[in-house]
């Protein structure tokens, strides 16, 4: 067996007196895509903070190619090659698309290779070209992840990590989203995705755990966590699991 | 409109413009009021003062008080608000009170409480006559430098990638980081330019009365205050505008009050500004977008 890429170890961590993760434990090999599933609340966005170094966890630690980087900051973390894309999108709106996207390769900077990085976006993102002038404020929800998930490439990520890109979107845009989660998994992109959307996440990934309550309360191959949806469809809103959004 | 009054209102809107944008630089970032601002340009006075003595000629004493002034607001941001950045707003505000108390202290105890002759450049103090209006040259260099010095900070802020970045953390801070922009690296660049813009203002505010004493910080602060808040807090372009609209809002009530009433002019000013900003609280300029579109 192999290193994983990432290694989660036992985390904790906190927001303030309210204790948000009990012990998180996880593992991302190369070439995988990951989901964390969970209703609001479970410590997803929590652990990917924790990850990126926005938050620091109180016990455990964080391995990323073989690096401890428990506790390093947000900016370091990033060199070492992981991006986020933030819940929420949280595009710089008064900055243009370009400068969006020049941000975004702030740590990646080549001359000679930025101008091919763009156009790579571009064929991923045709929307983008088209507003590559306009301020990112302007842009609708859907366009603004699109911005977001390129913002993120644009770090030659080495792990992408996905918060919630589906979330305030409409179903087609949805399906866009998704769409593009499988073509950079075809492409080779280790990913680790949150999403409350379980049953279009579970298409994408290979494979995934279930939180609750700060805890890992199942995890397993894609397949493995479908056959429990009975335990599954309680964490998951039962229902609302089955719509294009899940309404908490 | 006379050329006078025209060119009296420029320069001392450039004036304020420039103090205005130094003090929004930093609170855009940090969201803080940078209390000790005002002590960045008392130093740019005493900088002048002390290499006079030194013997420096005239143009060095200006590069002098510009690099000290940038200097002090580095280092100040580097010892005293480090430390507390990530604790809450509060002890960044009182931190900042502390800053320009210790300054103030250090000059009072080092230097003298009573007020130095500045000594600057005799063009300073040269007229000139254009087309019948007798203008103080410092007027017409104030507004070249400021024009200037906007020209350059807006090359800076818009076409270099320090520029966005520090846009990118006026926004939104943490995604800032997240893009890999180290946070001190950001928040250093902006207390170096404010403490520039405060040097650069600070020659010409110690160049309007000549002398420097410990309290010479507070006037400006106020003044920069003010024309932020008037302008909005959010942008640059907001303290421009307020600096302007202070200035001219100056020289109009210094023209409209009867004698006897000039000396209530603070009062008159700071009375208009309540009044505009109970009917506009967000300022001049609002964010020309709004934040998110649903889509």
């Amino acid at each position: 067996m192999t290193t994983p890429m990432l290694k989660v170890d036992d985390i904790h961590a906190s927001y303030g007196a309210v204790r948000a993760l009990h012990g998180i434990s996880l593992e991302v090999n190369e070439g995988e895509v990951v989901a964390l599933l969970g209703i609001n609340g479970a410590g997803k966005s929590t652990t990917l903070k924790s990850i990126t170094g926005v938050l620091r966890p109180t016990s455990g630690s964080v391995t990323f190619l073989g690096e401890d980087i428990t506790s390093r900051s947000p900016e370091k973390i990033v060199k070492r090659g992981i991006s986020l894309v933030p819940e929420g999108r949280e595009i710089f709106g008064a900055l243009t698309v370009e400068e969006n996207l020049r941000l975004g390769a702030f740590v990646s900077y080549q001359r000679d290779r930025y101008k091919a990085d763009l156009k790579e976006m571009f064929e991923l993102f045709p929307i983008l070209e088209e507003r590559f002038h306009q301020p990112g404020g302007l842009l609708s929800g859907g366009e603004q992840q699109m911005l977001a998930i390129a913002r993120a490439l644009m770090a030659h990520p080495k792990l992408l990590m996905l918060d919630e890109p589906s979330l305030g979107l409409s179903p087609a845009i949805t399906d866009d989203v998704f769409a593009l989660i499988t073509s950079l998994r075809e492409r080779g992109l280790t990913i680790l995705l949150v999403e409350q959307n379980a049953e279009r996440a579970l298409e994408v990934v290979d494979k995934a755990y279930l939180l609750a309550n700060g805890l890992v309360e199942v995890s397993g191959s894609a397949e493995d966590i479908k056959k429990q949806v009975d335990i599954a469809s309680v964490y998951l809103g039962g229902e609302d699991a089955e719509g294009g959004e899940v309404q908490l | 409109m006379n050329l006078e009054f025209l060119i009296n209102t420029l320069s001392l809107g450039s004036l304020y413009a420039l103090l205005a944008v130094g003090l929004v630089l930093v609170y855009g970032i940090l969201k803080l009021v940078n209390f000790a601002y005002g002590e960045y340009l008392m130093v740019a006075g005493y900088a002048i003062y002390l290499s006079a003595i030194l013997g420096a000629p005239w143009w060095a004493t200006l590069i002098i008080a510009v690099v000290a002034s940038m200097l002090v607001s580095f280092f100040t941001e580097i010892a005293a608000f480090r430390p507390v950045r990530t604790k809450s707003m509060d002890a960044l505000l009182v931190t900042s009170f502390a800053v320009s108390i210790f300054l103030q202290n250090i000059v009072l105890l080092t230097i003298s409480p009573r007020a130095r002759a500045v000594p600057l450049p005799d063009f300073f103090s040269k007229t000139v006559v254009i087309s019948g209006a007798t203008l103080p040259l410092r007027n017409l260099l104030v507004i070249g430098t400021t024009a200037v010095v906007l020209v350059l900070l807006s090359f800076l802020m818009k076409k270099t990638v320090l520029g966005m970045a520090m846009r990118a953390a006026a926004d939104k801070f943490t995604t800032t980081r997240l893009m890999g922009v180290p946070a001190n690296f950001v928040i250093s660049a902006a207390f170096l330019i404010s403490g520039f813009l405060a040097g650069v203002a600070g020659i010409f505010w110690v160049g309007r009365s000549g002398s420097v004493d410990p309290l010479t910080g507070a006037a400006p602060l106020l003044i920069a205050f003010i024309a932020t808040v008037m302008g909005g807090m959010n942008s640059p372009i907001g303290a421009v505008v307020g600096g302007f609209v202070y200035g001219l809002l100056f020289n109009i009530l210094s023209i409209a009050l009867p004698a006897s009433m000039i000396s209530y002019r603070d009062a008159f000013m700071f009375a208009i500004v309540v009044l505009f900003l109970l009917f506009r609280p967000e300022g001049i300029i609002r964010r020309g977008y709004t934040e998110e579109r649903v889509g």
